[in-house]
């Protein structure tokens, strides 16, 4: 799919700018254009998707949808596969988790989403396909979808509600009452796909800047790092890397963008994608900055809980992806 | 006169979109009362799940996504 490009890279490094093919400084100049085009299209055309999907079923349709219909057990795996497909933005966090729980949506459904919406990211999987490949995106996505679920399952068995805010509990009390307002907009899908793309568009020109830092030091690590580098140190043999891995990203607030490039060097140097994985779904899915939006509707002592179910099931999935990859 | 308020945690695109809401003011001459609010709990008396939203005379008009000026332009003309 995109040899073309690879084709491209090639002779502008090697021809234009003259770069000796086997030199390191050639090999990373040529990594560094070929992943920064490639992974700017993957993104234009992940984030242009993500938004048609929001535009034909935003997060109020889908609110009714978990309201209403009887899911046998499986609204927890639901709103973990739409918080997946919605994209995310952690302004809009706390009024959807509101929304909720208002709307009569259990806590632990409501956790579902709240735990898969950040993880599995339209950035991230654009990243994910551009730089690990497809197999992995889909091994990525759905094991976000089931820690989710899983998460969110055990977090209402908990019966926390009592560790809401007191303003939240009495809104829940209060049970607000014919909550759906949803209009669908009659929009002609052309029109739709434009507003969609120019809205993609805003979001990936935000990033991009984070994008070329990322490949640019994944760049200069990959023509320069000797192979198999860190399998000494930390290859699969060394359990304890996994929860040290996870326990050092969830505090870093770092967007996908700029992480993911680095870590698929790491890996190709030697990490094991065990450890890699729990390192970035740690900080892609937890972050200080969340807890501090959280905060108003949490007690501490929830946010407490809440991150610390999701640190041991991302160890917990690390520790599965060294067994099985 | 016209109250606009702006539904937002204070995130960028609430910031983006109070600054459309007042080029479209001046574009089209009309004076109106632009009001941020921040609140979380005012946020959720008007029922929205996405920011940031707009309400116009405390009717919400639009919710998620920061809107053109022409699209301003046509909730409060």
């Amino acid at each position: 799919m995109f040899d073309w490009l690879q084709n491209l890279a090639d002779s502008l490094v090697y021809g234009v700018f003259g770069l000796e093919k086997s030199s390191k400084l050639g090999i990373a100049v040529n990594f560094f254009f070929y992943d920064t085009i490639k992974i700017l299209i993957l993104l234009l055309l992940i984030t242009t998707l993500m938004g048609l999907v929001n535009a034909y079923f935003p997060v109020e349709r889908l609110r009714d949808f978990l309201q209403r219909k009887k899911l046998y057990g499986l609204e927890n795996l639901m709103a973990s596969f739409f918080g997946a497909i919605t994209p995310f933005c952690s302004c809009s966090s706390v009024p959807l988790f509101i929304g909720f729980v208002q709307g009569g949506i259990p806590l632990g459904v409501t956790f579902s989403f709240l735990i898969t919406s950040p993880l599995v990211n339209e950035i991230a999987l654009a990243l994910f396909v551009g730089l690990f490949g497809l197999k992995f995106t889909l091994i990525y996505a759905v094991s976000g979808i089931l820690l989710g679920t899983i998460g969110g399952m055990i977090l209402g068995r908990m019966r926390l509600e009592k560790y809401l805010s007191e303003w939240v509990q009495n809104l829940i009390k209060a049970k607000a009452e014919g909550t759906s307002d949803y209009q669908g907009e009659n929009i002609p899908f052309a029109n739709r796909l434009i507003l969609v793309f120019k809205e993609a568009w805003g979001i990936v020109k935000s990033i991009v800047i984070y994008v070329v830092i990322g490949i640019g030091i994944g760049a200069a690590m990959h023509g320069y790092v000797p192979e198999n580098f860190f399998a000494e140190y930390l290859g699969s043999g060394q359990w304890w890397t996994v929860p040290l891995a996870v326990i050092v990203a969830a505090p870093l607030y770092s967007n996908a963008a700029g992480i993911i490039p680095v870590i698929q060097v790491l890996v190709a140097k030697g990490v094991p994608i065990g450890t890699a994985i729990g390192f970035m779904m740690a900080t892609i899915g937890l972050s200080v900055p969340e807890a501090t939006l959280l905060k108003k509707v949490m007690t501490a002592k929830l946010i407490g809980i809440y991150f610390g179910v999701v640190t041991l099931f991302i160890i917990i999935s690390g520790f599965i992806f060294n067994l099985i990859l | 006169m016209t109250t606009i308020k702006i539904l937002g945690t204070g995130c960028p695109k609430c910031n983006q979109t109070e600054a459309v809401i007042k080029e479209a003011l001046a574009q089209c001459g009309k004076e109106a009362e632009v009001i941020k609010v921040e609140d979380i709990q005012q946020i959720m008396a008007y029922n929205v799940m996405s920011t940031p939203a707009i309400v116009v005379d405390e009717i919400v008009k639009m919710k998620g996504k920061v809107p053109t000026i022409s699209e301003v332009l046509a909730l409060i003309v």
